[in-house]
């Protein structure tokens, strides 16, 4: 088929994946692609309340302090990122 | 079908739409790129002037004198403009058309604006005071307003000298009275007068106080620009239209008091001249014309290149000096073919130079002779002007140097692979001929070139050139810089004799370019929009997406400012399609860079004190801004009709006009919400509409026609009322105009809640049904829809019998077009309403007079007839019981008819009524039509043959197959050879009938009358249309229902062997319906052992069969995914490309087809032999991949994806990261929380923390 097509399907599908915030590239780093785990499983955790409720149990929190937490820990889940090294 | 079946696949109907709603592949169009769907919208906005009415009146026109006449409509269609080269357009070759042919006088206005130079752009020069050479936003401010000044000094002048010559008029009557009674005595008296008149012509000029006077003066060179209309210096360049004038000029120098001939810069009659008073205080700008002729020696660039448009190269400059653009924006067509006939002539008639008399004669015996002192060389008139010597030089033209050694009837070989030029290219591309050496020329120069290269490339090149030359231009276009890029295309979209196709590329051109240079553009803004401005009222509805387009990245690009600065000048040019253009473009800068942005900029345009010009065209962009951007107009919406409200009571009635249209058009954006921003005009509007009269009450009724739907229900009442007075008056106008807006304005108060029925039937309907229920409505198309429209909308209120009481006795009018009028708002009316209204006698009359109208007709192009008889048919139902044998009676008549038409139009009328008739239980007659319809089977006229089949078909639908006659076994055998016909309705028609009998009645036939009829039905699936072949796919599956699978699948399996790849693709698909509606193990075997036929084609329409089999059998697949898996595998190990794609393709319809039913071992097996195809890069194949691995992310679950994805998200080698990145990310968005608890634990590093503790705790 044309090349044209190539770019048709595919880079809207490229489009598609670009507008969500969690997708990756080929370019990402090892601390890039963690952030992402974590925030996503953070936002998973205050998702599903029985989750939530498990690690209040676990934690001996209360549901909202747990909730209120993981909210918090998804500003900078992995700390800062490291330098970059030039190269 | 077992139960349980049923329940899973209704759950899976559930899954599927879910997944719609998340399945990432779909191609879904981003909004906030493209836009709404709702693109029709646009097409309200296209009239170019307010009143815009005859778009389609020749087609009108035409089609009402030809009313009596009955030919196919084809034919009619072709007769007004059947003018040669038909053929070609026939056989499907539509000749390229120039924009030129199809526009009309307003649109060709274009070609009189001329590409202004670059302008100063402030962002980029800072703080520095400008260049003195660039045009800064205060000169053209400046030039603009001269401009303007000497336009109303003109059409002052025009009116006193109109008011001088009727005194004159009036005066020489008294003087000739007096003459008559006392010749001699008055004789002195009338000298001095005569000479004072004579003078007075010629005196004028050297009256220093009227400079202008010479334009309004009808002297015997200038009769083309005698009209005092809208000229600028440039039209004073002497275009080829204009040689004709300066050859009589000399004639007008030597009248009295004139100089003598030959010092022309003396006389002041030469129109090339500026006009004799000096004018210093003009800006440079002017004065440019003067001194470029010496200013521009550039090699090649003579500035008179309209002169010879086909010889003479332009050189590069000549667009940053003025005049040639205009020039050549004003030739037209027709004045390039003289040109070119003229050139030819003149190129075999030119007098020989003395080398080539040298050449011809011998050498000796000879003697040169001098020419007489008095001989002048004359050559044709045309050049006349041109030989004489002029001792200044015309400042403002030069000779051309004429190159002997061109080649002037060969079109000369373009070099260097370059496409064809057609001859009116070699004004812009002639430059390219002269074999010049590349190396000598100098870095801007061969920049020109290059440019010049790939722009012709992309102008006539072939698609592979022009996608090439494209890419290259917009990679460089910063390294070619703006300037000489824009002077190079835009020119050429001036070219008068572009085409449609020409200027769609030059136009993505620019787009590319625009993208590339963003701020550069700045100084060449207006240039562009002078260009693009015209897409916007093009009548084509792609140029208009495509100018807004540019016109919206442009506006990106420059900024607002700049925008602003640009287009100022053109809000109260002289021009009112300057001013049209520049309102529309204004739209789009305010859609681009948002309302507010522009607010502040439109309120003061609009309060404009200096020129009702100004403050119309601000007014008009708030008007083209409702259109453009319709509701999204709502958040601003208060502040726009803030800023034209005063308009309403403005003292220029236009600008009242426009202010009342603005309001329609912001209140029809925002409908239905918004009326409280609208409070402030309703007292001007109600007002003004018991001042005014004509155009203006009518913009005023229209605006409050929109207004009055926002309204709540009591004060639309109100309002309604109040308006009704004024409406009911102009009921009377015979103004066409009038008429339509007081209709809509009816048509929107009416259909407003709040407005009573009792009110409308007393007030509105006795003046509303005398006034325009008339015959004359019935002759022009919008007042005909208009008016039905409006009525049926006055049903909606008042009921069907009032309306219907009242124009039913219409039905019988002599004038057809008018009963057809009757007969749609009847019909209308009816299919809204129903027909329980209408009482017994009212009935009867309905139906007398449809009948009546029905028999009449000599032509029924648009059905009207047709349909207005079955929908009111139909609304009747049973009530029609007893008019039955009579309409029937009626189409046995017709059916017998001489003209086709008349017998196609009965047969439609038996499928539109047959199932009233079997509501009526009039089942022999049904027989008897059936009977009758099996006789005209051997009708010769396709379209009636089909429409037979039609009525055929609907009645064996209503009564069935038992029932019918002629019965089945008869009918059937009759209908295969017509399957044999090509005709796509017969063959539409035909196949569902047949596909109808195959589905309910195929006991009635021997099974080897379905075989022939299989065989038939293979030559169908080449049908072009897709519902043919899709009713014989279905067709298929009856048949082999009918007669088992086993002759049917053999049938189809040996078609799998053609060469064709539409009826292949069909077969394949007939096999799965097959498949599906015989159970699938059925036909696995045969299907499966046809894979081992050694064949592309055969082994490809297998999977291809498989892969619509899984998609149709959904979750049965799962007893069948085991037999099946060792041929995928083979196939998705196969080298053949095709094999990987369509095995991928059925795995996924597989998984999807079995997710959650217990196949995941079989699923994995077939995903590891999928897996290694997403190296694949030909975009069917990868996409096939995907959607697999999409597939079985739905059947396995995200983890094993995941799983498999994870090898690849940090390879070494970035081709593949991508590709596993691409598929991570489509697992991503599939199922983003499904993948938490797969990740991979990562292990902490010094100051980042990776794990996820709450992932170990266990309670």
């Amino acid at each position: 088929m044309q090349a044209s097509d190539r770019f048709n399907i595919n880079s809207q599908l490229e489009h598609l994946q670009a507008k969500y915030v969690g997708t990756g590239h080929a370019d990402m780093n090892r601390f890039e692609w963690a952030v992402n785990i974590q925030r996503d499983s953070y936002a998973s955790y205050i998702g599903h309340y029985p989750l939530l409720s498990y690690f209040a149990v676990a934690e001996n929190e209360s549901i909202g302090r747990e909730r209120y937490t993981f909210m918090q820990k998804m500003l900078l889940p992995c700390g800062l990122p490291p330098e970059r090294e030039e190269d | 079908m077992d139960p349980e079946i049923a329940k899973t696949q209704e759950e899976r109907k559930r899954m599927e739409q879910e997944l719609a709603s998340l399945n990432a592949t779909s191609v879904v169009y981003d909004r906030d790129l493209y836009g709404g769907s709702d693109k029709d919208s646009y097409l309200t906005s296209i009239p170019a002037n307010e009143d815009d009415d005859n778009v389609d009146a020749m087609d009108n026109e035409v089609a009402r004198k030809l009313a009596s006449y009955t030919a196919p409509k084809s034919l009619l269609k072709e007769m007004p403009g059947s003018t040669g080269s038909d053929a070609d357009a026939e056989m499907g070759f539509r000749k390229p058309s120039r924009i030129y042919d199809r526009e009309d006088e307003y649109r060709r206005r274009r070609l009189n604006q001329v590409i202004s130079p670059e302008r100063h752009d402030a962002f980029a020069a800072g703080e520095k005071t400008p260049d003195p050479t660039v045009r800064t936003y205060a000169d053209i401010m400046r030039e603009e307003a001269l401009k303007r000044e000497k336009e109303e000094t003109l059409k002052l002048i025009a009116k006193k000298k109109k008011e001088e010559e009727e005194a004159e008029k009036s005066a020489p009557e008294k003087d000739k009275a007096q003459k008559r009674r006392n010749r001699w005595d008055m004789s002195q008296d009338n000298e001095g007068a005569a000479k004072k008149a004579k003078a007075s012509d010629w005196d004028m000029p050297d009256n220093a106080a009227t400079p202008g006077k010479w334009d309004a003066t009808p002297t015997p060179g200038r009769v083309i620009d005698a009209t005092p209309g809208r000229r600028n210096r440039w039209d004073e360049t002497p275009t080829p239209g204009r040689i004709v004038d300066s050859d009589a000029t000399p004639a007008g120098g030597m009248t009295p008091g004139a100089t003598p001939a030959g010092t022309w810069d003396a006389t002041p009659k030469l129109p090339g001249m500026a006009t004799p008073t000096p004018k210093r205080q003009r800006s440079r700008w002017d004065e440019t014309p003067a001194t470029m002729g010496s200013a521009t020696p550039l090699p090649g660039a003579t500035p008179a290149a309209g002169y010879t448009p086909g010889v003479t190269p332009v050189g590069g400059v000549e667009l940053a000096t003025p005049t040639p653009g205009a020039l050549r924006g004003a030739i037209t067509p027709e004045q390039y073919n003289l040109l070119r006939w003229e050139r030819d002539i003149e190129e075999r008639n030119r007098p020989l130079t003395d080398e080539e008399l040298d050449a011809m004669f011998p050498q000796e015996g000879y003697k040169v002779l001098d020419p007489p002192a008095s001989y002048v060389p004359i050559r044709t008139p045309a050049r006349k002007l041109l030989a004489t010597p002029t001792p200044l030089g015309t400042p403002l033209y030069q000779i051309p140097e004429e190159n002997r050694g061109q080649q002037f009837d060969v079109p000369k070989e373009a070099p260097g692979g370059l496409p064809f030029m057609k001859p009116e290219d070699y004004q812009y591309f002639g430059a390219l001929l002269n074999e010049e050496d590349e190396e000598e020329l100098s870095p801007d120069e061969q920049k020109e070139r290059k440019i010049m290269k790939l722009l012709l490339k992309v102008k006539n090149g072939t698609p592979p050139q022009r996608k090439t030359a494209l890419r290259q231009l917009t990679d460089k276009a910063r390294e070619f810089g703006a300037g000489p890029l824009f002077n190079r295309i835009l020119p050429l979209l001036m070219q008068p004799t572009l085409e449609d196709q020409e200027r769609h590329l030059l136009v993505k051109v620019i787009d590319r370019v625009l993208y590339k240079l963003d701020e550069l553009v700045r100084p060449y803004v207006h240039k562009i929009l002078v260009v693009i401005e015209p897409l916007l009222i093009d009548e084509d509805y792609y140029a208009r997406v495509e100018g807004r387009e540019i016109i919206s990245n442009l506006s990106k690009a420059a900024g607002l400012a700049t925008m602003i600065a640009a287009m100022r000048p053109d809000i109260d040019n002289i021009d009112e399609y300057v001013r049209n253009t520049t309102a529309r473009a204004f739209s789009v800068v305010a859609s681009a860079l948002g309302i507010p942005a522009l607010l502040p900029f439109l309120k003061a345009v609009c309060q404009s004190k200096k020129s009702w010009q100004a403050r119309h065209t601000g007014i008009k962009i708030v008007q083209q801004i409702a259109i453009l951007i319709g509701c999204a107009v709502l958040p601003h919406l208060r502040s726009l009709v803030e800023i034209i409200e005063h308009g309403l009571n403005d003292e220029n009635q236009k600008v009242r006009t426009i202010t009342a249209l603005s309001l329609a058009a912001l209140a029809e954006a925002a409908a239905p919400y918004g009326i409280e921003s609208f409070d402030s005009v309703l007292k001007p509007l109600w007002k003004g509409i018991r001042q005014h009269r004509g155009k203006v009450l009518a913009a005023f009724l229209k605006a409050i026609g929109f207004i009055i739907p926002l309204m709540e229900a009591l004060y639309a009442s109100y309002y309604t009322k109040e308006v009704m007075i004024i409406l009911i008056r102009e009921f009377q106008s015979p103004d066409e105009e009038m008429k339509k807006i007081v209709l809509k304005v009816v048509k929107q108060c009416v259909s407003t809640e709040g407005v009573e029925a009792d009110y409308i039937k007393s007030d509105i309907l006795p003046e509303f049904f005398k006034n325009f229920w008339v015959r004359r409505m019935a002759l022009d198309r919008r007042n005909y829809k208009q008016l039905v429209e409006t009525t049926v909308e006055i049903a909606n209120k008042v009921g069907v019998s009032d309306i219907v009481a009242r124009i039913v006795e219409d039905l019988k009018d002599e004038s057809e077009p008018y009963r057809r009028m009757v007969m749609e708002t009847i019909e209308k009316v009816v299919t809204n309403l129903g027909a329980s209204d209408i009482d017994s006698r009212l009935e009867e009359l309905l139906i007398d007079g449809i009948l009546y109208a029905f028999q009449e007709q000599t032509s029924d192009d648009a059905n009207v007839m047709l349909n207005g008889f079955g929908a009111v048919v139909n609304s009747l139902g049973q009530r029609v019981k007893p008019y039955l044998p009579q309409i029937c009676g009626t189409i046995k008549w017709r059916l017998n008819n001489k003209s086709a038409k008349v017998r196609q139009q009965a047969a439609d009328l038996i499928s539109r009524i047959a199932v009233v008739m079997k509501q009526c239980h009039e089942e022999q007659l049904m027989g008897h039509l059936g009977v009758v319809l099996y006789e005209y089977l051997g009708e010769e006229y396709p379209e009636v043959l089909g429409s037979i089949l039609g009525a055929l078909k609907s009645i064996v639908n209503v009564i069935g197959m038992t029932k019918m006659t002629p019965p089945i076994k008869d009918l059937l055998p009759r209908l295969t050879p017509i399957l044999k016909n090509r005709h796509e309705k017969v063959q539409e028609n035909c196949i569902d009938l047949v596909g109808r009998i195959a589905d309910r009645g195929a006991e009635f036939v021997p099974a080897r009358e379905w075989m022939r009829i299989c065989f038939e039905l293979l030559e169908m699936l080449k049908a072009h249309k897709k519902g043919i072949r899709r009713a014989t796919v279905n067709t298929f599956g009856y048949i082999a229902k009918a007669i088992g699978p086993q002759d049917v699948l053999a049938t189809l399996l040996n078609n799998l062997k053609v060469q064709e790849r539409q009826n292949r693709v069909c077969t394949t698909v007939a096999i799965a319906i097959v498949a599906e509606t015989c159970s699938p193990f059925t036909v696995l075997p045969a299907l499966m052992n046809e894979y081992r036929v050694p064949e592309l084609n055969v082994q490809n329409g297998v999977l291809k069969s498989l892969s619509f089999l899984f998609e149709y059998i959904g979750e049965m697949g799962k007893d069948y995914i085991y037999a099946v898996t060792p041929l995928l595998e083979d196939a998705l190990m196969d080298r053949d490309l095709v094999h990987r794609q369509t095995a991928a393709s059925a795995v996924k319809h597989m998984a999807l087809g079995v997710a959650g039913l217990g196949c995941e071992d079989a699923l994995v097996h077939l995903l590891n032999f999928v897996w290694p195809n997403i190296f694949e890069t030909s975009p069917h194949v990868i996409n096939a991949v995907m959607e697999a691995i999409e597939g079985m992310r739905v059947a396995l679950g995200a983890a094993v994806v995941l799983n498999y994805c994870l090898q690849g998200l940090f390879h070494p080698a970035r081709k593949v990261r991508e590709v596993y990145w691409k598929i991570y990310n489509s697992l991503y968005i599939g199922a983003q929380d499904a993948l938490v608890a797969a990740y991979p634990a990562l292990e902490d590093e010094q100051s980042n923390v990776y794990s996820r503790p709450e992932l170990m705790m266990f309670i």
